[in-house]
This record gives C-alpha cells, sequence and structure tokens, in this order.
C-alpha cells in the first residue's frame, strides 16, 4: 500500500520505499520458488508409479491418459453402477483423475454402450485409440467383444476394443472351485454394498449383490458372473499329484472388466485384475 | 483506441498504471478537474447527500446469488441426477452442450499435444460466452474459490484494522511469469501441472464429488491469504484469471468511471481485488470524463456498491450509442 503514495521527498522516506521495494522483491521471488516447488510435488506419486491404478473403460496409456484428462469427472456421473472414482491428492499429478476398483464396485458394462467414454470431453477414455497416441497390440482384443446381456440384440458387441487389464487367478489354493467346494448366499456377504446388473432380475436396472444370493454345487462364480462372452470358463487342471481339479481359467476375450474380482467370496479375492496388462497366449 | 487496449493488458500482466500528463487531458477532463478544485463545500454537501442515497450491497447479493446457484447447479445435477449442468467447473456439459474452461483446455492442450473436436467445440463455447460477459466476470460470478477468498479477505481486513496482521504485497508481474512457466512446465512434462495444484478445480470436484485431502492445500492457501497477503492467490498467481483475463480485454461488459461523479475518496481501490485498474479514480488522474475500467477487473460489482455517489456503473459497450 505504501507504494502507492507519493514520494514526499525527504531522504529517510526514500531509502524506506526503497527498502519496502526489495523486499518485496525478494518476497515476490520466494512466492515464485514456493508455488513451483509445490505444484512440481505432484511428480513424486507418478515417478515413483506409486500405485498403478484400474482407469476406466477405453483409457489411453497412462502417460498419455494423465496428459489429457481434464479432471471433471463426467465419466464419474455417467456410471450406473457408480464403479469410477476420482483420485485425491496423494496421487500428484493424478489428482481428480477417475479410477476403479474393481474389488469395491466392478465395472459390470450395465450401460451397454460404455457411457464414460461417450461423455469423456477430451478423449482420454476412446472406444478406438486414434494413431496418434501410444497404443500396445496385446491390449487389442481379437474380436469385437460380445457383451452377455445383450448377445440376442441384433448388435450383440461393445464398441470397445481394448482391454484395460486383464483377469489373473492370483491364489489358486484359496479358490473354492479349485478346492471343489460350493457357495451359498450372496457373494461378498451380506453386507456388501457393490451392485450390478442381473439380466434375468432387470437388464437395466443394476441391484446390491448381497439381494442376490447364489446356491451352487460348484463355486463358478467368476464365470457366471462374467458379462464378456467366452472371458472366463472352468476347466479340469490336473495337480502336481495328478489331482483334476477345476480352474477358472482366463482367454483372450477378457477385457478386464473386474467383475470377477468383485464377486470372488474367498478374503482376499482369488482372482484379481492387473490393470494395464495385456494378452499374451 | 488500440493505445488504450494495449494499457490495459500491459497493466494486467504487472506494469505499473500509466499516469496521463495534464496536458493530454481531453477539454471536458480539464474543465471537470478544474471546478473540482474550488467547489470543496459543495462537494462535502454532495457526498453527505449521496452516502443517505446509497444501497449498500447490491451487487454483491446478485453475485453471491449467481455464483452460490451455478456452483449448486453443478452439485444437484449429479446428486439428484437432473442432469442440467454435468461435469466439474474444468469441463461440463450445460443440456448436453459442451463447456470446457479455458485455462484447463489450454493446459490439457500443452500438455497432451493433441485436440480434439469435442475439446476445440467446449472451449469456443465458453470463449463466446466470456467474450460477452467480461472474461474475468468467471472469477467473480463463478469461481467458488473465489467466494471462498473473499470472505477471508473479510477476515484479513478485519485482522488489519485491529493491527493483529498486515498485508504483504508482491510484484503483480509474478502471475505473468505463473502462466508462461506452467504452460512450459505441461508443454516439457507431459503433465497437467496446474491442475494438480488448482482450487478452483479441487474446490468445484470437493462441491461436486465429495470432499478430500486436496482441500488441505486450499486451506493452506486461505490460511496465507489471512494471515500473510491480502488476495494472495487470485493477485499473484491464478493464471485462469489471467486467461479469463485476456478475453475479457474486448468484451462489451465492462465497468465503466464517471470523473463528474467522483468524490475521489478512495472506497472503491479499498474494496478491489485489483485496484491497479482504478488507478484513473485518483484525483487529478483521469484523462477523459468518462473511460472504461481495464481487462484486469473481475466485474464483481464491490466498487459500484461501495462508491457513494454512482461514479462507478455496469456498461455495456455499444448498447449507450444504440439506445
Amino acid at each position: 500500500m505504501t507504494t502507492e503514495k507519493k514520494p514526499a521527498a525527504p531522504t529517510g522516506v526514500v531509502n524506506k520505499r526503497k527498502l519496502e521495494e526489495r523486499r518485496k522483491f525478494l518476497r515476490t521471488m520466494i512466492l515464485g520458488a514456493a508455488v513451483l516447488g509445490i505444484s512440481t510435488l505432484g511428480y513424486i506419486p507418478v515417478a515413483s508409479a506409486w500405485r498403478i491404478r484400474m482407469r476406466p473403460p477405453g483409457a489411453l496409456e497412462e502417460a498419455d491418459f494423465l496428459a489429457s484428462c481434464i479432471k471433471c469427472g463426467q465419466c464419474v456421473q455417467v456410471c450406473p453402477v457408480q464403479a469410477i472414482k476420482l483420485d485425491d491428492i496423494d496421487h500428484g499429478f493424478g489428482v481428480g483423475m477417475p479410477y476403479i476398483d474393481s474389488r469395491k464396485q466392478a465395472c459390470d458394462f450395465s450401460c451397454d454402450a460404455v457411457q464414460c467414454i461417450l461423455a469423456c470431453p477430451t478423449g482420454a477414455l476412446v472406444y478406438k485409440k486414434p494413431p496418434y497416441v501410444a497404443s500396445r497390440s496385446e491390449m487389442k482384443v481379437a474380436n469385437p467383444p460380445i457383451l452377455l446381456a445383450k448377445e440376442k440384440d441384433p448388435e450383440p458387441t461393445l464398441n470397445l476394443r481394448e482391454r484395460s487389464g486383464l483377469a489373473r487367478l492370483a491364489r489358486p489354493d484359496a479358490c473354492l472351485a479349485v478346492q471343489g467346494k460350493g457357495f451359498k448366499g450372496p457373494a461378498r456377504g451380506p453386507d456388501f454394498k457393490g451392485i450390478m446388473r442381473f439380466t434375468e432380475v432387470d437388464r437395466w436396472k443394476p441391484i446390491r449383490l448381497s439381494d442376490h444370493p447364489f446356491d451352487l454345487q460348484l463355486c463358478d462364480l467368476c464365470v457366471r458372473t462374467c458379462p464378456i462372452k467366452g472371458a472366463i470358463s472352468l476347466e479340469p487342471v490336473l495337480d502336481k499329484e495328478g489331482k483334476k481339479h477345476m480352474t477358472p481359467t482366463v482367454h483372450e476375450p477378457c477385457l478386464g472388466c473386474g467383475v470377477c474380482e468383485m464377486v470372488c467370496p474367498v478374503e482376499p479375492a482369488a482372482i484379481v485384475v492387473d490393470p494395464r496388462k495385456g494378452w499374451s497366449a | 483506441m488500440a493505445n488504450k487496449y494495449w494499457e490495459s493488458v500491459r497493466v494486467m500482466l504487472g506494469g505499473e498504471p500509466r499516469r496521463v500528463d495534464a496536458s493530454e487531458f481531453t477539454e471536458e477532463a480539464k474543465t471537470i478537474h478544474f471546478y473540482k478544485k474550488d467547489e470543496k463545500q459543495d462537494f462535502e454537501a454532495l457526498k453527505l447527500e449521496a452516502r443517505a442515497h446509497q444501497k449498500k450491497g447490491v451487487w454483491l447479493k446478485r453475485r453471491w446469488v449467481t455464483l452460490l446457484s451455478i456452483n449448486l447447479l453443478f452439485v444437484v445435477s449429479f446428486w439428484l441426477d437432473i442432469q442440467i449442468l454435468e461435469g466439474a467447473l474444468t469441463a461440463s456439459r450445460m443440456l448436453g452442450f459442451h463447456l470446457i474452461d479455458l485455462n484447463s483446455a489450454l493446459q490439457v492442450m500443452l500438455a497432451h499435444k493433441h485436440i480434439i473436436v469435442n475439446l476445440l467445440i467446449g472451449t469456443g463455447t465458453v470463449f463466446v460466452l466470456w467474450l460477452m460477459l467480461g472474461g474475468r466476470t468467471f472469477c467473480s460470478w463463478v469461481c467458488p474459490y473465489h467466494f471462498l477468498a473473499e470472505n477471508a479477505e473479510r477476515l484479513h481486513v478485519y485482522l488489519v484494522e485491529k493491527k493483529k496482521v498486515s498485508d504483504h504485497t508482491f510484484h503483480r508481474g509474478v502471475r505473468t511469469v505463473f502462466w508462461v512457466l506452467f504452460a512450459l512446465m505441461a508443454i516439457i512434462t507431459g503433465y497437467t501441472v496446474f491442475e494438480t495444484i488448482s482450487p478452483v478445480g479441487i474446490v468445484s470436484r470437493a462441491l461436486i464429488y465429495g470432499p478430500g485431502l486436496a482441500l488441505g492445500w486450499v486451506v493452506l492457501l486461505l490460511l496465507f491469504e489471512v494471515f500473510y497477503s491480502r488476495r494472495a492467490w487470485c493477485r499473484y498467481v491464478c493464471p485462469i484469471g489471467l486467461t479469463y483475463g485476456f478475453v475479457g480485454v474486448f468484451s462489451p461488459l465492462h465497468v465503466t468511471y464517471k470523473l463528474a461523479n467522483c468524490h475521489h475518496e478512495g472506497e472503491c481501490r479499498k474494496v478491489c481485488e485489483v485496484p491497479h485498474v482504478l488507478d484513473c479514480v485518483i484525483k487529478g488522474r483521469a484523462p477523459t470524463a468518462q473511460l472504461d475500467i481495464g481487462a484486469d477487473c473481475t466485474r464483481c460489482g464491490m466498487c459500484i456498491d461501495v462508491c457513494p455517489s454512482g461514479a462507478l456503473a455496469f456498461e455495456i459497450k455499444g448498447l449507450r450509442k444504440i439506445m
């Protein structure tokens, strides 16, 4: 404020003014350095590859995704099962960017059209990657994925052409099917809040998983709830002792949607999705 | 004319307002300045009368209602699923039309280095909107951080009055430096670096999608503004403000100053977020009888509210000629 008044000329005042100017300059430099320093802090979680996030379907490769996402959350708003959440500032540059925690709430393609991709204003989520962004051949699916829920429709496929990850039986020993065990009751217990679409209940209205109990001789939850045709099946596999076990086996059409991870009744899940992992035969 | 715009941009980028020499004043302005010298007693009487008729806080009320309604519309569009204004302030859809914040769009374009049609459409819509409405009008009429900051500012001003804290100013040019640096960082790193610390995006998302740790950063900023430097983020850092400032250079909507009505009390400069745009109200400075306030003005209307003599008013350029 002092700088705006006209100097009254006496030498003492002038010196004070100059001193204030110098202080102001110094303060400004410190402010500049501080803001820049803080803004680049966001690089730390990115550089240390803190945790690889499962992005919504159709996400560009991570570097492109971080560059192109405008952090508006429109994908969050259109998702019928509220699978998409936004990251917090502990994820640095990833703050405000969408991710999916499949174990809590997986994307089950309830929307049929992959709404989040339609909603994205910047092309961070796409049906088909444009030629100018990075892509990996192992992420592309061989054939247009058939959505079981609309298998009888004239057009049974999803527009999506790439997977966002791949399911993997991480703990075969814990898998109920491998142990030859059945399953009775709601898949994740009565308190689980996750929702899912069951076409036999209502094609357009997802219901709570806890409201849809199962009674299975042999647990095949991951297979029977998988929304994509031919992505997973139970196959007889011989163990070391030559004993036959029915084992969930992931096939090429898997898109990495994470439904199997969400429904898996053992804790922690026997089957998990590896985000950004491609198919290798 | 071109000179006027250039001066307005120069001041916005951090330059000190140029003092026009008295010899360059228009005849009308000279006359008004001349009469103001003598009629001191009359002015005192006029001042008191004007004060008595002053309407208080009209624009403040209108602005806060607008700001809160817009942000509430974002919130209810999601929570009640009425889908009128979907998204957050960085990018949204209003009844299906793309709206994209100019600065966020710029960051994304610079980081990603590719522009898709939707991004271009949304940016165009917002550009035209704020071109009509005054550029930095976004800051004071929409930005949720502005709302928090102006309330923090009240507290700061109160504490300054009580001599508990003092205001530490910075060189305003640093905002221009930040604007360039954030653009460069987006290009070089390929990340939208500014978006990570932008309190505008953080507050907007917190309102719509629920609070998170990121609000801690916003709280730190507000504390800095309360206890150390008045309106520091908006005045010295925010590149969003500068981006919209550029849009406002040629905007028809602006605050206009009428020299004849002014009592040169400086009340307007005390409440202004960007007092350098009101340099012309200082006694003996205005080179013309009426002049437009520069691009950096956020069109918040605080000066209009506080002016007891109607020397400042909103104006739409050209409308005066037509009417």
